[in-house]
């Protein structure tokens, strides 16, 4: 078999069971992959030794006869989550050096089932940006291009350095993390498959905490079956997580059936944005066409509280990542600043956390003091989750009303070019206009791709379930999968 | 609302995050900006709506309160930046 690295989950499960291949030869074609494609920028830390082990192991267990479908799969991991003796930095200086003890709980879960960790992927500083552009490691760059154009596209973020590797063929699957579109948004930059579960499906324990009430992991893959496989693999109650739901995890992969005949699909009207690209709103109706034609019904809907999400994120999302990013202070772990002679502890922190911290980091973290400090408690924290609270009634009384998943845009426009620096942060936020209100709702969500830009660009449709529906979900993403029959890869130019 | 520069080097301090004279005109106007964003909310009447606080109805776990970890001395110091006899070192803290 040749291009071993652009196999499916399934595709390499199948072909490891029936004896066709090996997880040495697929893990060999993807480090062979990962070397040719530094110019991606996605793998920042690669670990082909532990991946080779790993790959000889699998394939032992494949040949006992006792293996689970991620056994023996080679995977990426977002630099968010800790790996034990490999550098897990979540892209930021203030980790330099740092290689955890232990193994996230998600992670863990993939390598107990035999899944191979090629490296450590790429990402925005804490997962706090929508380009990649804020990470310690540099840009991680979009394998697409526009037309002719040889400028470097951002594979979006924070998951870009997943979202990059995935479709570049570097690996047949990464995980990501969502805090509000961090998978979904990349998904639908680089034409791939990108779900964020349930909060409380995946185990939030060992991944570097950026808002503890919204992140979520997830998988981020070439289809939407094999987002069922490894979500599946992913989730489960975890007792060293508090919120982490003590709920079965169903089979997914059973559920893709493809149809949906009479399943409701809410069209949000509030999602329909003033100044939207036509071919968004395009590829939208496109997607209404073909989720109707596969039988399902179509219903206009309405979640009055949208255009509140993104303030009521960008109150929330910082006040919980002063709160978290409060452990960096120089002393356990990570970085620590030089100090001059008469220096103090408080000169340690402030000088640690002023070197170590990017600048949309410290942003963030100041904001987020702000909005808790005295005095302003009510009038900024407390009242963003009151929205917060308004935002997820909306979708409450949708579901409540019959309907059985919503379909929205994934991102306002296809990927853009990097380093046009945005000067104004809340232009960078209008990113995750669309993606946002699910994590504030802590519903699933994912991102499917559906068809390329007049520049040949992918663009991404949105799914949202009722909470805990990952499989109903998955079911639908399959039939309009099915139906937009996306096929298209970037050309290789690295 | 509007953040001036004391301001600024007030949230600094509380965050622990030192930040030049210099920059702190720009910081400030970058909160504001920030700042203008939310206030959005403002428009929004929340009389008598709970903050949310879980996304389905869930009692948080509570577990045995048993000891069920230790002695891993020197597996928390082997990432500290400066550790010495088996604690984290720091500069002096009392005078």
């Amino acid at each position: 078999m040749s291009d071993l690295n652009k196999l499916t989950i399934a595709g390499a499960r199948d072909a490891l069971r029936k004896g066709d291949v090996t997880s040495v030869e697929l893990t060999e074609a993807c480090l062979a992959a990962i070397d040719g494609a530094d110019a991606l920028g996605a793998v920042v830390h690669k670990t082909p030794e532990i991946a080779l082990d790993r790959a000889r192991a699998a394939d032992a267990r494949i040949k006992s006869g006792d293996a689970p479908a991620m056994c023996g799969i080679p995977l990426g991991i977002k630099d968010l989550f800790c790996t034990e003796g490999v550098p897990s930095q979540a892209a930021s200086k203030i980790l330099e050096g740092f290689r955890p003890e232990y193994e996230s709980t998600v992670s863990g879960l993939l390598r107990d089932a035999g899944a191979v960790m090629l490296g450590k992927l790429n990402m925005d500083e804490f997962a706090m940006g929508s380009s990649n552009e804020t990470s310690v490691y540099g840009n991680a760059v979009n394998p697409w291009r526009a037309g002719n154009s040889d400028a470097a596209l951002t594979p979006g973020g924070s998951s870009g350095g997943s979202a990059s590797a995935v479709a570049a063929d570097l690996c047949l699957a990464a995980t990501g993390t969502d805090t509000g579109g961090s998978i979904r948004q990349p998904a639908a930059f680089t034409g791939i498959v990108g779900l964020k579960p349930t909060y409380g499906r995946c185990s939030r324990w060992g991944i570097v905490a950026f808002a503890s009430s919204l992140d979520q992991a997830g998988p981020m893959t070439k289809t939407v079956r094999d987002a069922a496989i490894m979500g599946q693999a992913m989730m489960g109650h975890d007792p060293k997580d508090s919120t982490s739901a003590d709920l079965p995890v169903p089979d997914f992969e059973a559920m893709l059936t493809g149809d949906i005949k009479g399943q409701v699909i809410g069209i949000p009207k509030e999602y329909r944005m003033d100044g939207m690209p036509d071919e968004i709103e395009a590829l939208w109706a496109k997607g209404r066409e073909m989720l109707q034609d596969a039988g399902a019904v179509l219903r206009d809907i309405s979640l009055p509280h949208t255009k509140y999400a993104l303030p009521a994120y960008y109150v929330i999302a910082p006040a919980e990542a002063s709160s978290n990013l409060a452990r960096y202070d120089g002393v356990r772990f990570g970085y620590r600043a030089k100090l001059d002679q008469g220096d103090g502890i408080t000169e340690m922190y402030e000088k640690t956390r002023a070197e170590g911290f990017g600048a949309e980091v410290k942003r963030r973290v100041m904001v987020g003091t702000y909005v808790l400090s005295a005095g302003f408690y009510d009038a900024y924290y407390n009242r963003a989750r009151k929205v917060r609270a308004l935002i997820k009634r909306d979708f409450d009384q949708v579901f409540e009303g019959g309907v059985d998943a919503i379909l929205t845009p994934a991102t306002p426009s296809a990927a853009f070019e990097l380093g046009q620096t945005h000067q104004d942060p809340v232009e960078m936020y209008l990113n995750d206009v669309f993606t946002v209100t699910v994590n504030l709702a802590g519903l699933p969500g994912i991102s499917v791709p559906v068809g390329l830009d007049g520049r040949g660009l992918p663009l991404g449709l949105q799914l949202i379930g009722k909470p805990w529906d990952e499989g109903g979900l998955l079911n639908t993403a399959y039939a309009l999968e099915q139906a937009a029959g996306f096929v298209d890869k970037p050309v290789k130019w690295w | 609302m509007s953040i001036d520069t004391a301001t600024a080097a007030k949230v600094a301090k509380l965050a622990r995050i030192k930040v030049d004279e210099d920059d702190l005109p720009a910081l400030a106007q970058e909160f504001n900006a920030i700042l203008g964003f939310i206030e959005q909310l403002n428009e929004l009447d929340v009389d008598g709506i709970d903050p949310m606080v879980s996304v389905t109805p869930m009692r948080l776990k509570r577990r045995e309160d048993v000891v069920t970890d230790g002695d891993q001395q020197a597996r928390i110091l082997s990432n500290a930046p400066d550790a010495r006899e088996g604690f984290f070192a720091v500069p002096k803290v009392v005078e």
